[in-house]
């Protein structure tokens, strides 16, 4: 029995901001150091530390929200998160409840491949958060104890909540990509997965369409998923899942407390995790150590005025201005803002974008990923590359060569017209051709005789031979002239 | 008035085991407190602003420069159990 359904998803992304110290105190935020050489009495929740925020955290969250399209209220204040775990010293975690310091923007996502409707995701909310310690199971070796390193406690957080307005996976995983290039475009995050610095909790429930009108199956949140291609594959996982559980249960939501499941990678199925606390559980009060915020609207209107370019606009720009696809625009902009500006050099240089993202795709982000290279170690400047492009377009190189020419100008450092030279390139004038393309014919009677007949891929023949006997002509020219000499014999 | 259940929940919350007799003390003398803090209720706030804060002090920051933190030894000297570089405390099973 098929059954239509409408797979409903929402997004919770946690980024640690770029910040040297931590949120409340002055410790730093290092990742890697031993562990609990990164605590002072803050970290530790000492009786009588006091925490003090840090500036350049809130004008980080303040940037990510405007870029995210948010409203800012002009008053934001900080709430205790009360739970007991051994990672969290305090007994609370210090965040934000009722006045989040940004909430209702949005992200827009699309797909250039065109698999899915280009559509906007509604943020709920951005808040500031502490992050807490680690535990560390020591079970291979069968201790009772569990370790406790406190040097990633107090790490600010910006903890992004999206609406539940994604309809698959694979938007899923689009809104992730698009926040990361975001994110890293304005410079708030490293977003690092393997450090923690992006973590990503996944709201998933089915809309189902039955005899008996709309019914929404029990909502699940996903934890433990290490990258979004996880994050992908968890959510089509339980999609699965949830429609065979409902299929078999009829279970549908309010029937069962929220559930929240693990994503186990290597058996790749998600598992039930112990059922979450009611938010009213947590005992939000306002914290009195701390004091509120307040932005004014000039302000704000200062951080937005100060914006990068962010990736959408762009995407959009080259699209445009450089006549490239949606999908090369794309390829180009993920790069990171560096790429683009070497693309747009290349481009303006020799006046050809789609020629200009060619050569970058192919070859120099080829090149790069080769040596483990970033655009700023690369030995061509966008200038050369431009110059090699151009000749290329004027027909002064043929492009059978311009790979040959790129590779001498990358390992020699030399422009275009050394190199050319260097290889003994130059173009063959229209005498010399004339001259080889008689010869050749002259030589090689058949295969004047099968174009004659009709069939004019006979003539690749000639192009090897062409090439022995002067390595600068053109196959194409070769291809062309013959052709045209051929049809006026007849 | 706080019942029992409320402080039974609220205790396992703060993961405190008590026993019955210490559960009835409590329930008694946090119903008192409670009690005691309610009579706030009486008054009328319907025109009064909720106020986040005690102090009408806003916008204390400090600047993002990480100093020196205290000494493993010294962060740790006070842990009921430790090893050389953690905190030791009860297995915490799952996640
Ligand atoms: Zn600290």
């Amino acid at each position: 029995m098929s059954i239509e359904f409408e797979t409903i998803i929402g997004l919770e992304v946690h980024v640690q901001l770029a910040t040297e110290s931590k949120l409340f105190c002055r410790c730093s935020t290092k990742f890697g150091s031993p562990p609990n050489t990164q605590t002072c009495p803050v970290c530790t929740g000492s009786p009588g530390a006091l925490p003090v925020m840090n500036r350049h955290a809130f004008d980080l969250s303040l940037k990510t929200a405007v870029a995210l399209n948010c409203e800012i209220p002009k008053f934001t204040k900080w709430d205790r998160k009360q739970y007991y775990y051994p990672d969290l010293p305090k007994g609370y975690q210090i965040s934000q409840f009722d006045l989040p310091m940004s909430q209702h923007g949005y992200l827009e996502i699309s797909d250039s491949k065109d698999r899915f409707e280009t559509k906007k995701v509604g943020i709920t909310r951005a808040h500031l958060e502490e992050d807490a310690g680690k535990s560390m199971h020591d079970e291979a070796a069968g201790k009772a104890d569990s370790r406790i390193d406190l040097n990633r406690t107090g790490t600010p957080l910006l903890e992004i909540v999206s609406e539940p307005d994604m309809r698959s996976p694979l938007e899923a995983r689009a809104y992730l990509d698009e926040l990361k290039l975001l994110l890293t475009y304005i410079n708030v995050s490293d977003c690092n997965m393997q450090e923690g610095s992006l973590r990503v909790d996944a709201n998933v429930n089915l809309h189902l369409q039955t005899d008996d009108g709309k019914v929404a199956t029990p909502i699940v949140e996903v934890k433990n998923m290490n990258s979004f291609r996880a994050v992908e594959r968890a959510l089509a996982y339980e999609v699965d899942r949830q429609l065979a559980h409902w299929k078999k249960t009829g279970e549908k939501i309010g029937d069962v407390p929220k559930q929240t499941r693990g994503w186990d990678d290597s058996a790749e199925v998600t598992k039930a995790q112990r059922s979450k606390e009611e938010s009213s559980d947590y005992r939000y009060f306002p914290d009195p150590d701390l004091v509120p915020i307040t932005t004014t609207d000039e302000q704000v209107a200062k951080v937005r005025d100060s914006l990068c370019e962010l990736p959408a606009a762009l995407r959009s720009r080259l699209v445009k201005e450089q006549s490239i696809t949606p999908y090369d625009a794309g390829v180009i902009v993920n790069q990171g803002r560096a790429v683009v500006d070497y693309f747009l050099e290349v481009a303006e240089g020799c006046g050809d974008g789609k020629q200009a993202s060619n050569w970058v795709q192919r070859d120099v982000l080829k090149n790069l990923k080769e040596n483990e290279q970033t655009i700023d170690q690369f030995g061509m400047s966008a200038t050369s590359l431009a110059a090699l492009v151009k000749s290329v377009k004027a027909g002064d190189l043929d492009n059978s060569r311009a790979g040959e020419v790129f590779e001498y100008m990358l390992a020699n450092g030399k422009d275009v017209v050394a190199s050319m030279a260097a290889l003994g390139i130059e173009k063959v004038d229209d005498s010399a051709l004339d001259d080889l393309c008689r010869e050749l014919l002259a030589a090689n009677p058949k295969v004047v005789a099968d174009v004659q007949g009709g069939n004019q891929k006979a003539i690749g023949a000639l192009i090897g031979q062409a090439k022995k006997k002067n390595p600068n002509v053109s196959p194409n020219d070769i291809r062309g002239k013959c052709l045209a000499m051929i049809a006026e014999m007849s | 008035m706080l019942d029992r259940e409320t402080v039974e929940k609220v205790a396992l919350l703060a993961r405190l085991k008590l026993s019955d007799e210490e559960l009835a003390t409590m329930t008694d003398q946090l119903g008192k407190i409670v009690g005691y803090i309610d009579q706030l209720s009486e008054l009328d706030t319907d025109n009064v602003e909720p106020m986040a804060h005690a102090v009408e002090l806003s916008n204390v920051f400090k600047s993002d420069e990480a100093r020196p933190s205290l000494d493993r030894e010294a962060a740790l000297s006070n842990a009921p159990k430790k090893d050389d570089e953690c905190y030791r405390v009860p297995a915490v099973l799952g996640e």
